[in-house]
């Protein structure tokens, strides 16, 4: 079946040639209309509130697409365009991609999180690749007289199927962009499809292997200058005196100036900045809790049985469910906080002038850096510009406006363009980190072994509510209490990729198998169940696709030979996360005394592939990400300083840890529900599982290398 | 300060600074050459890599005093039109994410290539192990490293 979409043809513009004379079609990719609108229009589309994103075709057959989102290696950039190009029937070797510039006044999601771009763009990118190419087709069967029904296209090329004539797209653009926009476009069969699931390379390849500027830090001006701010070294004091004169006297140095909590030393280069810094002298005083993980172990721990909890999700009466249990189980797992050390710092252009604003930099939300600018000096947000340069990783970090905003506010106490710039130890000291939390799992069994209860309660640092209490296994068991606990501390948290998820859900998925092992079933079959429970007979709200859950499973038992094998230990793990499902088997072998983890199969359900390439980058790299911090990651204070400061403390995990990677995609046609996140909360469950088959040991605390199998 | 007289690329380049400036600021911040990336500062990352006379060297941790007369080689001038056997491995392989990492990580790979133009895998993963790549493309970087070794 093809779809027919209609597009809203009060949004349309008139039709009019580009001076080039070619083809431009605008469309506004976060229009709250889920078709998108389209139009026709001549550029330049940047000063266009309507439209945030276009597609051109010039006369030499160049297709350039602008690609809003910003780019941090999610591969968007590339994905967005193969759409486009795909019901366009382009010639992809003749595709330029542009990033566009922020364009949010009217509309959202100009960002990258939640792994929610793809999803949410899919069918309106589509018809605006289908749009133009039914203007193509219009265009060259006025050309040649003949029904527009009886022509096709393939490949950048409209052709008349009775006589076999071609005209190629770059011929017919001038034309293309004086015809009617069509009130209906068909999209293609999926069927059809010939870019959309195939293995396509990153568009950025040849900029990024020969080095081009392409990131926030690589952004020079003639005339800028270079600021580090220094921060409180510990959560919870503020600056009570600076003495800046020696810094001040220092070759390179402009300024020293103090604002809110931050001494900026201003320069004329980096290096000469980073030196005068050391020589600032500040004082410091307490302004809050001063904590230490110390004391953080023992408040989670306490918090569990006295802090003020939060009913998530209620179903039937697990207080009798637990006093008639046959059998109770019970687990405690503990996380400590994350910091998202993208390989970029932190760093922001800013040049605040008397008529305007101007940003550059790398942010996950370009929209947000500009609102909070605009909130900070009391201007319009039509007075800024902001420029998105390609990100050098963000997981979740860029999407605070902190350092866009302090480089504005420095900007404007200087009054002078100025790139801020933080060092590996400022961004590892300077907060947003993934928050540390505690989980105290409980589950009843009846006397035929079936889980009749299922207790959850997590406290967290600064984490909201850390449960997801609507996820598996919840419909599927009768009695069911899930609570949150909150700690406020001094010590900031934000979004960590897969946020919160990427620690329920190995405390989840090992306490299921625990479950599992307590029942006496194998942890699939028992998954199984509990799913087939959820289906005929749901307790609760289901807010879950059990079919799509289901059929993970399944494909990652298959695939992983799941049962059948000697000499490893297998560890299963299924989650669901943003929108998509991802199964993961991992397997464990001995080695002198101590689990080497030697694979890992991961079967995703993501709806429709975009890139192959692309997706198989973002599920291995996810679980080289999950399993690396699994295994290393920690942040801990004292004092209210953190005592990882750079990589030689804050362990990454290197290219010996990796573990082979099996990647299998379900291909059942639904839409995209995107893949930037959602492999990556398995992943701790599948290798603690599997740590537990061979050796007999439960994983409770992250990271996972202080555990007792890990030590000699 | 002082001047120092640098060759890189193939160019002789002139910076005013300090004796203690790294190696990476002086081609960033005043000879315009940002293809080699700042990750740690610390040598611990390897994202800085350059070659000196054809050694990887971590640029972040060398002083530009040290350098002397040896030749500087960086990302932009590994290749004139960015067809080094280890740059087009690196795209056939697609293996850039995020992308920052990986001027990094090509230099090191053409560095140890050159010395040991058919390494055994265990020499690939002990060599490439000193960089980080944060986003985990780490497959194939190992990949690519393996297939440039096929073309070398
Ligand atoms: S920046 Fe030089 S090794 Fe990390
Ligand atoms: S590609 Fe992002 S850090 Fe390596």
């Amino acid at each position: 079946m093809s779809t027919t979409n209609t597009t809203s043809r009060r949004n349309f513009l008139k039709i009019s040639t580009l001076t080039s004379g070619g083809l431009i079609l605008g469309f506004n990719l976060f229009s709250s209309d889920t078709k998108g609108a389209v139009a026709v229009t001549s550029a330049p589309l940047e000063g266009n509130g309507a439209f945030n994103s276009y597609l051109s075709i010039a006369g030499d057959g160049t297709v350039t697409i602008f690609s809003p989102n910003p780019e941090l290696g999610q591969n968007i950039k590339t994905s967005f365009p193969m759409i486009v190009a795909e019901e366009l029937d382009a010639d992809w070797t003749k595709v330029k991609v542009e990033q566009a510039l922020l364009d949010t006044s009217k509309y959202d999601r100009q960002l990258t999180g939640g792994s929610g771009a793809v999803p949410h763009s899919w069918m309106r990118l589509r018809n605006a690749g289908a749009t133009a190419r039914n203007l193509l087709i219009q265009a060259a069967a006025a050309r040649w007289g003949v029904r527009p029904e009886t022509c096709t296209t393939d490949n950048g090329v409209v052709i008349h199927t009775t006589t076999g004539n071609k005209l190629t797209y770059g011929e017919l653009a001038a034309e293309a962009s004086k015809m009617a926009l069509p009130a209906d476009v068909k999209l293609k069969d999926r069927k059809d499809f010939k870019l959309i699931g195939t293995a396509v390379k990153n568009v950025e390849n040849n900029n990024i292997i020969t080095g081009k500027p392409l990131f926030g830090l690589d952004f020079y001006r003639e005339g800028m200058l270079f600021a580090m701010l220094q921060r409180p070294p510990a959560f919870g004091t503020k600056i009570k005196s600076v003495d800046a004169t020696a810094a001040k006297a220092m070759p390179g140095i402009i300024d020293v100036v103090t604002f809110k909590n931050n001494v900026a030393i201003v320069g004329k280069s980096t290096w000469e900045v980073n030196k005068a810094r050391k020589a600032v002298k500040i004082e410091y005083e307490k302004d809050g809790a001063i904590e230490s993980t110390a004391d953080h172990d023992k408040l989670l721990s306490g918090l569990l049985d006295t802090g003020k909890a939060t009913v998530q999700r209620k179903d039937g009466d697990v207080d009798a469910a637990f006093k008639n249990a046959a059998k109770v189980i019970k687990a405690e797992f503990q996380c400590p906080f994350l910091s998202h050390s993208p390989m970029e710092p932190m760093n922001f252009f800013a040049h605040v002038r008397p008529d305007g604003v101007e940003l550059v930099g790398p942010t996950q939300t370009p929209g947000r850096a500009r609102t909070d600018t605009a909130k900070l000096l009391g201007i319009p947000e039509e007075k800024i510009t902001l420029q998105i340069t390609r990100l050098g990783g963000g997981f979740g970090r860029r999407l605070k406006s902190d350092y866009a905003t302090e480089a504005a506010e420095l900007s404007s106490i200087i009054k002078a363009p100025v790139k801020v710039i933080w060092t590996k130890e400022d961004d590892m000291q300077g907060g947003s980190y993934r928050p540390a939390v505690r989980y105290r799992f409980e589950a009843a069994l009846d006397a035929s072994e079936n889980l009749v209860g299922y207790k959850l309660k997590g406290v967290g640092i600064n984490a909201g509510n850390c449960t997801r209490e609507d996820n598996f296994p919840s419909g599927a068991v009768d009695n069911l209490l899930i609570e949150s606990v909150e700690h406020i501390s001094p010590i900031t948290t934000g979004a960590w990729r897969a946020p919160i998820t990427n620690f329920l859900a190995f405390a989840e998925q090992s306490f299921i198998d625990e479950i599992a092992a307590a029942a006496g079933k194998d942890p699939v079959q028992f998954r199984l169940g509990l799913l087939a429970k959820a289906k005929s007979k749901p307790t609760g709200a289901i807010k879950y696709n059990i079919d799509r859950m289901e059929a993970v499973i399944k494909m990652a038992a298959e695939k992983s030979g799941w049962g059948t094998k000697k000499n490893v230990s297998q560890g299963f793990s299924v989650y669901f996360s943003h929108q998509s499902y991802v199964a993961q088997v991992c397997e464990v072998a001995m080695e002198s005394g101590k689990p080497a983890i030697k694979k890992v199969y991961a079967v995703s359900d993501c709806g429709q592939v975009i890139n192959l390439s692309g997706a198989r980058q973002q599920v291995i790299g996810a679980i080289v990400d999950g399993m690396g911090h699994a295994m290393f990651g920690k942040i801990s204070f004292k004092d209210g300083a953190s005592e990882q400061k750079n990589y030689n403390n804050y362990r990454l995990i290197r290219m010996k840890e990796i573990p082979e990677v099996e990647t299998y995609f379900v291909d059942n046609g639904i839409d995209p529900t995107g893949l930037g996140e959602p492999a990556l909360p398995p992943t701790g469950g599948a290798i603690a599982n599997a740590i537990f088959k061979a050796t007999g040991k439960r994983l409770r605390k992250q990271p996972f290398i202080e555990e007792e199998v890990f030590k000699a | 300060m002082a001047i120092f007289k640098l060759q890189i690329n193939g160019k002789a380049y002139e910076a005013d600074v300090a004796a203690d400036t790294p190696l990476l600021w002086v081609l960033r911040d005043h000879l315009g050459l940002t293809g080699t990336k700042y990750g740690c500062g610390i040598a611990q990352c390897g994202a800085c890599t350059v070659h000196l006379n054809g050694t990887a060297v971590r640029s972040c941790s060398l002083p530009v005093s040290a350098i002397k007369n040896a030749a500087v080689t960086t990302i932009e001038g590994l290749s004139e039109k960015g067809d080094h056997p280890v740059q087009l491995a690196w795209d056939e392989v697609d293996v850039p994410q995020c992308g920052y990492c990986q001027a990094g990580q090509i230099m090191t790979a053409a560095a140890f290539l050159k010395k040991n133009p058919h390494p055994t895998s265990e020499e690939i993963v002990s060599t490439m192990n000193g960089n980080i790549c944060r986003c985990g493309a780490y497959h194939r970087i190992r990949e690519a490293v393996t297939l440039a070794s096929t073309k070398i």
